[in-house]
């Protein structure tokens, strides 16, 4: 459940996601299609139509520390099956951009640590680098020695690459990053 | 028949077996494949999750290159099909984003490459007709169930990919080649995709959902078409298996697999030695070893 507290921050929650994700929040009337549908909606504290709603009734930042947020596979569902076409999951990316953007607090897991790790690769290498990621991910949460004991079996069948990729086009992608970095300012 | 192929970086490294494969099987249907010279990561998850821009302008990269080839653009792995995909639909119908794509990459583009999936070459371009004619091994009755998950359908209003609930392009191929294609729900469930090693907890839990009902429905195998899928699918068995008491074998294979085996290719040749749930049982029903 999320507990709405009303502050001066809430309108401008709704207002930014809308901005955001570009989706028109009032269209949806509750007919909780989304949540059926959701596969990690039985996993989570929170459902997505319960974030659409907390949204109407002027939730603030308190809505980016939601499980579901962080917890969200983008696996479209919501969207597909909703009666008003409403992009639901559109809404999940424009409040993880904010919570990482507010600073909210730290989720279970640490997703956006891993989009960071494989992110980082892509912009030093042009095409992500698994083992390079995950390596980065592992230090970051300080767990190095999770789920490692698959790896000898990996290399061994050659369903990992060792080495970093080669070929793609860096300077490009690095034009990229550093434009939408400009972008987004000095807080991002 | 020519294309631009966008391999996609899991094509080096977790899904070497599906570009081997993918590239056996459109060489041996007559299909020319050109990479784009310098193609690069198309964002994934962590680029749409992450930021808006930098989802479109990392595909719209790609994009542009295979616009100067002249070329549809065809792709065999879903996320980046996808991401491909929906990066057009936003760079086609929003000026904002176009021009800030444009800004990121110096260039305009438009949103005007054609983009389709290897499926859909299979199906439209060279037909079920002519890969009879081709297919040279039977899946003798193999039972497969046919895993489209999520990337591939959906958002259907812009990837426009067979029926988003229900789809059939898989088992129309797996019908084709002599193999039964079950019915079963998990058609266009999630694996947990790109959420493999930062919640394995949310991956394990959907992924065991998903070998139960293909356990259920007897499956000797299940054909996919997404490296993420197939990743978690095949390597989580063995922590399912540990954290359930369950104890699935079952393979997960491409699509791109079955067809090559039927097409003639050797499994060598096709990257049946990479999979975690080794594919003996499919081997031998196809009975690759009989001349």
């Amino acid at each position: 459940m999320i507990t709405i507290k009303k502050n001066k921050n809430s309108r401008a929650l709704k207002d930014a996601v809308e901005l955001l994700s570009g989706v028109d929040l009032r269209v949806c009337f509750q007919c909780k299609k989304c949540s059926s549908g959701c596969p990690v909606g039985k996993l989570a504290k929170t459902r997505p139509s319960e974030i659409m709603r907390s949204l109407h009734l002027g939730a603030g930042d308190e809505l980016l520390a939601t499980d579901l947020v962080w917890m969200c596979a983008s696996c479209e569902t919501c969207s597909t099956r909703c009666p008003m076409g409403i992009d639901v999951a559109a809404v999940i990316d424009a409040l993880r951009r904010l919570a990482i953007e507010r600073g909210a607090p730290k989720p279970e897991g640490n997703v956006p640590l891993f989009n960071r790790a494989f992110l980082k690769t892509v912009e030093t290498f042009g095409r992500s680098y698994e083992i390079g990621m995950i390596t980065a991910y592992k230090l970051g949460t300080g767990k190095l020695m999770n789920d490692t004991e698959k790896f000898p079996a990996m290399l061994k069948k050659g369903k990992i690459a060792l080495l970093p990729p080669r070929g793609g086009d860096k300077k490009t992608v690095k034009r990229i990053f550093k434009k939408i970095k400009e972008s987004r300012g000095p807080k991002a | 028949m020519k294309y631009a192929y966008y391999p996609g970086c899991s094509a080096e490294s977790t899904a070497r077996d599906m570009n081997q494969s993918t590239l056996a099987v459109v060489k041996a249907l007559g299909i020319d494949f050109e990479e784009p010279k310098g193609w690069t990561c198309c964002g994934a998850t962590a680029g749409h999750q992450t930021d808006r821009l930098l989802a479109m302008s990392l595909p719209a990269a790609n994009l542009t290159k295979v616009q100067d080839m002249k070329l549809d653009m065809v792709v065999n792995c879903a996320a980046c099909y996808n991401r491909m995909k929906v990066a057009n639909h936003e760079i086609s119908s929003h000026p904002a984003i176009r021009q800030g794509v444009r800004d990121a990459l110096d260039r305009d583009y438009d949103g005007s490459v054609k983009v389709r999936h290897l499926i859909e070459i299979l199906l439209e371009d060279v037909g079920l007709p002519a890969i009879n004619k081709s297919l040279k091994r039977s899946l003798n009755g193999l039972k497969v169930a046919c895993y489209y998950g999520c990337l591939l359908v959906r958002p259907p209003g812009i990837l426009k990919f067979d029926d988003a609930e229900n789809p059939k392009s898989l088992d129309k191929l797996v019908t084709a080649m002599g193999g039964q294609s079950l019915d079963w729900p998990c058609k266009v469930e999630c694996c947990g995709g790109g959420l493999s090693l930062s919640r394995t907890d949310v991956v394990v839990e959907l992924t065991g959902g998903i070998l139960e009902m293909a356990s259920a429905a007897g499956a000797d195998c299940i054909a996919v078409s997404c490296p993420m899928c197939q990743v978690n699918l095949d390597l989580r068995q063995q922590d399912i298996n540990k954290q359930t008491g369950r104890n699935y074998q079952i393979p997960i294979v491409y699509i791109t697999q079955l067809l090559g085996l039927c097409l003639g290719i050797g499994p060598g040749e096709l990257g049946f030695e990479k999979l975690m749930v080794p594919a003996t049982n499919v081997l031998k029903k196809v009975e690759v070893n009989k001349p």
